[in-house]
């Protein structure tokens, strides 16, 4: 049975190392300080007691006022799992650091919030549109989007 | 000429006789010329009605392999189905590409057809029943069939598109390697024999040179299947799905005759296999000879078939491995071993006797056998053992909370 | 003297009879080796996820099917999980017990297509392919007799599934898990001890563990190179924890475990089906939910093991009939990202075989 990560640990460990990441927790989840997702992520993964170095999925979310981007995590070793998320409040050019480099699985799930969301990933391999073609304005899965023109490939 | 053959059923000195009759003195050419165009255009047309009807039979028996039917609409047992075929080819648009040399593009096919359909003039047929009897038989049907080499690089070539060059010399490469083997298995059957001329070696099967040199056997009947370019060695028309196939730029009739050609393949093969390794035409005496050719020619057929419907294809560096790894060893196997008996078992006359064949025979079977293990084992057969499972220790399914 | 080579770049173009769908590969050569693979992707995209916010929690049941369009149910299964996690909904035994029944049909039915394309792939010119489609027929009439269709089911809702399963179904059901495996072990005589098949797939594409890990591959991929992951044990949901099987894995994490894998994880379901027939209850199929589901505001995620992999939906709610948000994590999509590093290197002829191997819909890389 997959549990959750004692969270109260995870905040005490993330706060020692990295202060100021953690904004609210939860009993899964963890909000922390989009600027510091980097450094978080590899701390999750390299710990030897937390090993998450499964990442199950990355989400985005627009709740109008502010983008939420969610990352689901496990950890193969303990069968543990946690969620992270974070809030991006600039509308127009939304951005983030990719974490690519930490979990592989990430690029294409990267690629495809960019390409529906609009949210830029810093230092990602190749950010491309994935599954719209180069050239479609606008970013569907936003609230704010409508649809009605037609575009041509 | 025509004085020492008498007999069999198609046999150009009867047909000559005929047209001699009726002919005045003087223009014998004449009736020469004509007795053998009408040899010829019999021959061709019912080599070519066979292979349409083989088009239909390998549908259908190809279908029956999958659990489905085949093509079954038109006639009974859709025997009319290749005239639906050959009505479709035929009103395609013939298409060239602009860069494509004319003269090249067009003869390609047919020199693809004739070098196929040449084989057959040497053939026995039945008891002295044949076009045309060569003493080196053997050596024609060799030379022939690498004409068609030439017609491949032809047909890559003349498109002016660079994957089906490509793809045309991929396959002259697998063609030429596999011609090698085959050579070799051939000198085999020449050694017991002692004559090149077919009807000389179908005279001397008393016992059929399958069962007296099995290797020589499997040897030929892979290599052939590798110079039709069937499966398991269609690498290189599957390719098509990748690069590009030599016969892609070709359309209408003229794709049509590469069709022709490439079907008509396996009945040539099956002609020389038969003539070569199952005696030909000789059979218990209740049947005429033709009908015993027809039904070993018929079984031959249907084995390419079935290894067509069963094996995956085999990879292009794998394939010339195969040809020149493998078989060319145990080509040269072949004949060593059977020179080192031809040696022990001939008596004074030059010829075996019926036992010291049988004899032959049950030393061959079980030397091919082993040396076909041996040489499975050599060529890293054990690099396929698989090792047992062991799971990871990065994950633990089962790991519960402390 | 050496040559001068160029690479030259093809273009395995959208349609295409090997490439499972309208994909498009961008693969740049050298002689005969790849050095260079680009996926393009999109040629199937739907915007399932921006029309699941404009439908009721039970109409994006429909829109779930016609992702992975091989394995229907697994899909279905996933996104009525999420609801009742959601929503807080339990759902009656009787329900749990088919639901698992027919993920597991649609398991063995997804496996099948995989090894007749693989086979194809191979070039066994469609017997095998054939083979497996004869028996693919078979669980088909299954599913008709259960709902009607054939391969958009929409069998569960929120709560259980639509409707009880006709009496002729448990005959033919038992007659299905009887002959199968007669069938299984035909296939296996044909293909697994083929030379040519070891020869071809032997070593070829291999993945080690940590990459897999590291790169959230899931299913069959991830377990053929090793790692026991499997989600109706590691997490089990519905009955899962009351059934006994075994997870396969493979040994090297190259192309025949890939096919190796999933013909023993259809011998698995079977002993999963049978276990379930000989322990079903009878009981109420569905609980009562209101015509609307409205579920709290919040979020849910949740996954199920599918045969391409982990299958799992990630939902928002904010109190109304419909989704906020509904996230797809298509195993599909997330098992392409080593797709590069499993094909550079290899030759023109692998190519064709290690994409076949990973088994991809594209229904659901693209959604």
């Amino acid at each position: 049975m997959t549990r959750v990560v004692d969270t109260i640990k995870v905040v005490e460990l993330l706060e020692a190392e990295i202060s100021g990441s953690i904004l609210e927790h939860g009993q899964n989840e963890l909000f922390v300080d989009p600027n510091k997702i980097f450094e978080i992520a590899a701390l999750l993964k390299d710990h030897e007691t937390l090993e998450l170095g499964y990442l199950t999925s990355i989400t985005a979310v627009d709740y109008i006022e502010y983008f939420q981007i969610v990352y689901h995590l496990l950890s193969m070793k303990f069968n543990r799992s946690l969620i992270l998320k974070t809030n991006l409040y600039n509308r127009q050019n939304p951005s983030i650091q990719s974490l690519t480099r930490v979990w592989k699985g990430a690029e294409l799930q990267e690629r495809e919030i960019w390409d529906l969301f609009g949210i830029k990933f810093n230092e990602h391999p190749n950010m491309k549109r994935v599954l719209l073609w180069e050239g479609f304005q606008g970013h569907p899965l936003r609230k704010d989007f409508l649809g009605q023109e037609e575009q041509k490939i | 000429m025509c004085n020492e053959f008498a007999g069999g059923l198609i046999h150009f000195c009867n047909i000559y006789s005929i047209f001699d009759s009726f002919l005045p003195e003087n223009l014998d050419w004449m009736a020469f010329m004509m007795a053998a165009i009408s040899l010829a255009f019999a021959a061709i047309n019912v080599v070519v009605m066979a292979t349409a009807l083989y088009i239909l039979f390998e549908r259908r028996v190809l279908a029956r392999f999958q659990a489905r039917l085949g093509p079954n609409r038109w006639g009974p047992f859709g025997i009319f189905q290749p005239i639906a075929d050959l009505i479709k080819i035929i009103t395609k648009e013939d298409t060239t590409t602009d860069i494509a040399d004319k003269i090249v593009h067009n003869l390609a096919p047919i020199i693809f057809l004739s070098a196929t359909l040449a084989v057959i003039a040497v053939i026995p047929l039945g008891n002295n029943s044949f076009l045309g009897k060569l003493n080196v038989g053997v050596l024609y049907i060799v030379a022939i069939t690498s004409v068609n080499v030439v017609a491949i690089i032809m047909a890559g070539w003349a498109d002016g598109n660079k994957y089906s060059m490509l793809g045309a010399m991929r396959g002259v490469a697998m063609l030429i390697s596999y011609e090698i083997p085959m050579g070799l298995a051939i000198v085999g059957v020449i050694l017991m024999s002692g004559t090149m001329s077919l009807s000389g070696i179908v005279e001397a099967q008393e016992l059929p040179f399958l069962l007296v040199q099995p290797l020589g056997f499997l040897i030929f009947l892979i290599a052939s299947i590798a110079e039709m370019s069937r499966a398991p060695f269609d690498q290189i028309e599957a390719e098509s799905e990748l690069g590009a196939g030599y016969h892609t730029e070709y359309s209408g009739m003229k794709f049509g005759i590469f069709q022709l050609a490439e079907f008509m393949a396996p009945l040539i093969t099956g002609i020389v296999v038969t003539t070569l390794f199952l005696g030909g035409f000789r059979g218990w005496a209740w049947l005429p000879g033709e009908l015993w050719f027809l039904i070993k020619v018929f079984s031959v057929v249907f084995v390419l078939l079935w290894i067509r419907a069963t094996w995956p294809r085999i990879r292009f560096d794998q394939i010339m491995a195969f040809s020149w790894k493998a078989l060319l060893a145990l080509a040269f196997l072949n004949i060593i071993i059977l020179v080192v008996e031809i040696e022990i078992f001939q008596d004074n006359l030059g010829s075996i006797s019926l036992n010291s064949l049988i004899l032959m025979g049950a030393i061959n079977w079980v030397v091919t056998i082993v040396s076909i293990v041996f040489m499975a084992n050599a060529l890293g057969q054990s690099k396929l053992k698989r090792p047992k499972a062991q799971p990871s220790s990065l994950a633990n399914m089962y790991a519960e909370s402390e | 003297m050496t040559l001068r080579t160029e690479p030259i770049t093809i273009n395995l173009g959208p349609q295409h009879p090997s490439t499972h769908g309208v994909f498009r590969l961008r693969v740049t050569f050298d002689g005969e080796i790849v050095v260079d693979a680009e996926p393009v992707l999109g040629y199937l995209h739907r915007g399932s996820e921006k029309l699941a916010e404009s439908r009721t929690f039970v109409q994006v049941v429909t829109l779930t099917d016609r992702m992975d369009y091989t394995s229907s149910m697994t899909n279905n299964q996933a996104y009525v999980l999420t609801v009742e996690k959601l929503a807080g909904i339990e759902v009656p035994e009787r329900a749990q017990y088919i639901r698992v029944i027919s993920a597991e049909l649609s398991r063995i039915s997804s496996h099948l297509m995989a090894t007749g394309f693989l086979l194809n792939d191979l070039g066994a010119f469609a017997t095998p392919l054939m083979y497996c489609f004869r028996e693919r027929e078979r669980i088909l009439d299954l599913f008709e007799m259960l709902c009607g269709a054939r391969i958009t089911l929409s069998f569960m809702r929120p709560g259980g599934i639509f409707q009880d399963t006709p009496e002729d179904f448990w005959p033919a059901l038992t007659d299905f898990i009887s002959n199968f495996p007669k069938y299984l072990d035909e296939l296996e005589t044909l293909i697994t001890g083929n030379e040519v098949v070891l020869a071809r797939t032997n070593d070829v594409g291999v993945i080690s563990p940590s990459d897999a890990i590291n790169a959230s591959l899931s299913g069959p991929m991830l377990r053929a190179t090793g790692v026991e992951w499997d989600l109706r044990k590691a997490d089990p949901y519905e009955i899962y924890d009351r059934l006994e099987f075994d997870v396969p894995i493979g040994s090297k994490g190259d192309t025949f475990d890939r096919y190796f894998v999933r013909v023993q994880e259809m011998r698995e379901s079977l002993k999963i089906i049978a276990q379930c027939i000989r322990d079903i209850p009878i009981g109420p199929i569905k609980t009562e939910t209101p015509f609307f589901v409205r579920p709290a505001a919040g979020d849910a995620y949740a996954a199920v093991e599918g045969p391409k992999g982990e299958l799992g939906f990630y939902l928002v709610s904010d109190g109304g009939i419909a989704p906020y948000r509904c996230k797809v994590r298509a195993p599909s999509f997330i098992n392409l990202t080593l797709l590069k590093e499993m094909l550079v290197g290899w030759k023109m002829g692998d190519l064709i075989t290690i994409f076949g191997s990973i088994d991809i819909v594209l229904g659901e890389v693209d959604r």
